[in-house]
């Protein structure tokens, strides 16, 4: 029997994990267009980028394991194109792989802007991007700018300005975060960062880079032109403006795409092929909402399930409940440790029922109607995951306030 | 089994807690503390669990 994953990060390689501790003894390929096992992400826009931690530190704890998991591990090698209906996976060094089981967890690619990319513009995914990034920090630049206030953007401009460089962060929302954050939240991270003496501009879009003749005749960035007329001097410009699903080589593969790969509420995109992590859109039975979720701890969480699932079809076992779950993230930026459960959406009501924003330490919940559709803490780790475990049963509003009654 | 969380990588993002609160608890202090360091072995999976799940790689599992 043989299973292909496509997709050596934290989602594939917890699905393969998984896979082995159910005790499934078949083969496992892992294929990865990386040449290198993908870092840990998270501390690409912190440690690894404020130079404090070695770039080998950022290794996640499954690819280390990796060598006891008996996979046949095919890095630097694409997955090109499948067979939905006879799951057969053509990769790039040319050879077809017929699979009892696929497992779909490429991630995701970083959105550029278009036109030519001049030196000194960085995207901000992978280990390679970092050090890039990281190198042209070290030649301490008089200006960066960040293009993009979500949380790869805020991240940046907190290590930047940690790095004692001058900033500025441009938003073509009125807030940042304005994707995930509902309402005024999106107003206190703007404030944080002005604190720590970030310009930030908000409600402005990007027009175009300029960019610099070298004497070796080399393109490089020298600003930012804004929509409103105005000019942002940079000679460094980090773009951190979303990602787009790896899905392109599923095109006639017989998939339903649709802003990832459309699956049901098991995480199965057609029998025999289960997707996990940022290309995984499902159906979530607690929200009643299709949702793709592109966090850290989902790739492992539907990792894992999505292994569990496969691994039942291949079976002949019992199929696992939906895959339900209360999506959860952090962010550090500076000393605030913000983190976030559930998927509320703009319109949803801010209750604040411990702290207060002016102390830059609360809890807010998300209220509509009878449910609580998430919640955000600001130091306050604890109340998160109480709600975050009430969510998990429910999203009845009354449980998850009574953490606090 | 003999859990060791590694204070100096914790940030008590409470994923711990969330699994096996018999065991993990982050308190108002935001400081995680262990309420067992040997639970049972009816809560392997569960540890292993946090393990996979810890952010900051922060907890292993001796024996």
């Amino acid at each position: 029997m043989t299973v292909v994953i496509a997709g050596a990060s934290l989602a594939g390689l917890t699905a393969a994990e998984t896979l082995r501790a159910d005790g499934y003894e078949g083969a496992v390929i892992v294929v990865d267009p990386s040449t290198t096992i993908p870092a840990d992400r998270p501390p690409l826009s912190k440690q690894v980028l404020a130079g404090e931690w070695p770039p080998e530190k950022a290794q996640h704890r499954a690819a280390a394991r990796v060598p006891e998991l008996a996979l046949d591990l095919r890095l630097g090698v694409a997955a090109t194109a499948l067979d939905a209906a006879t799951r057969s996976v053509t990769l790039s060094d040319g050879s077809l792989i017929s699979a009892d089981g696929v497992v779909l967890a490429m991630g995701a690619a970083p959105r550029r802007l278009p036109g030519d990319q001049p030196a000194g513009v960085h995207v901000l995914r992978t280990m390679e991007d970092c050090l890039a990034l990281r190198s042209d920090l070290d030649k301490m630049p008089a200006r960066v700018a960040v293009i993009g206030a979500g949380f790869i953007g805020a991240e940046v401009a907190a290590t930047c300005r940690s790095r004692g460089l001058e900033v500025t962060l441009i938003e073509v929302a009125p807030l940042p975060l304005g994707r995930v954050l509902p309402g005024e939240l999106g107003g206190f991270i703007a404030d944080l960062h002005r604190a720590h003496g970030v310009e930030v501009i908000l409600g402005v879009g990007v027009e175009g880079l300029d960019s610099i003749t070298g004497t070796d005749g080399s393109q490089r960035v020298s600003g930012v032109r804004l929509t409103d007329g105005s000019f942002v001097s940079a000679e460094v410009v980090v773009v951190g403006i979303g990602v787009v699903p790896n899905t392109g080589w599923l095109e006639g593969s017989g998939l339903r795409l649709d802003n990832g790969v459309a699956c049901d509420a098991t995480c199965s995109a057609a029998p025999g092929i289960v997707a996990a992590g940022d290309v995984a859109s499902w159906p979530n039975p607690l929200y009643g909402e299709v949702m793709r979720v592109e966090q850290w701890e989902n790739a492992i969480e539907q990792g894992e399930y999505a292994a569990k699932r496969l691994l039942a079809e291949l079976q002949g076992a019992e199929m696992p409940a939906p895959f339900a779950s209360i999506p959860w993230f952090w962010s550090d930026q500076y000393d605030r440790k913000i983190q976030m459960a559930g998927r509320p959406s703009s319109s949803d009501e801010i209750i604040i029922p411990e702290g207060s924003i002016e102390e830059q330490r609360f809890v807010a919940l998300f209220r509509r109607g009878d449910l609580c559709t998430g919640v955000l803490g600001v130091n306050r780790p604890r109340h998160v995951m109480q709600v975050r475990m009430k969510l998990t049963e429910s999203l009845s509003w009354d449980s998850a306030f009574s953490v606090f009654a | 089994m003999k859990i060791v969380v590694n204070y100096d990588l914790c940030e008590s993002n409470a994923i711990c807690m969330a699994v096996a609160p018999e065991v993990f608890e982050v308190r108002d202090d935001d400081f995680l503390y262990l309420l067992t360091e040997e639970p049972g072995e009816e809560l392997r999976e569960k540890m292993e669990e946090s393990v996979r799940r810890c952010p900051k790689q922060a907890i292993t599992i001796e024996g």
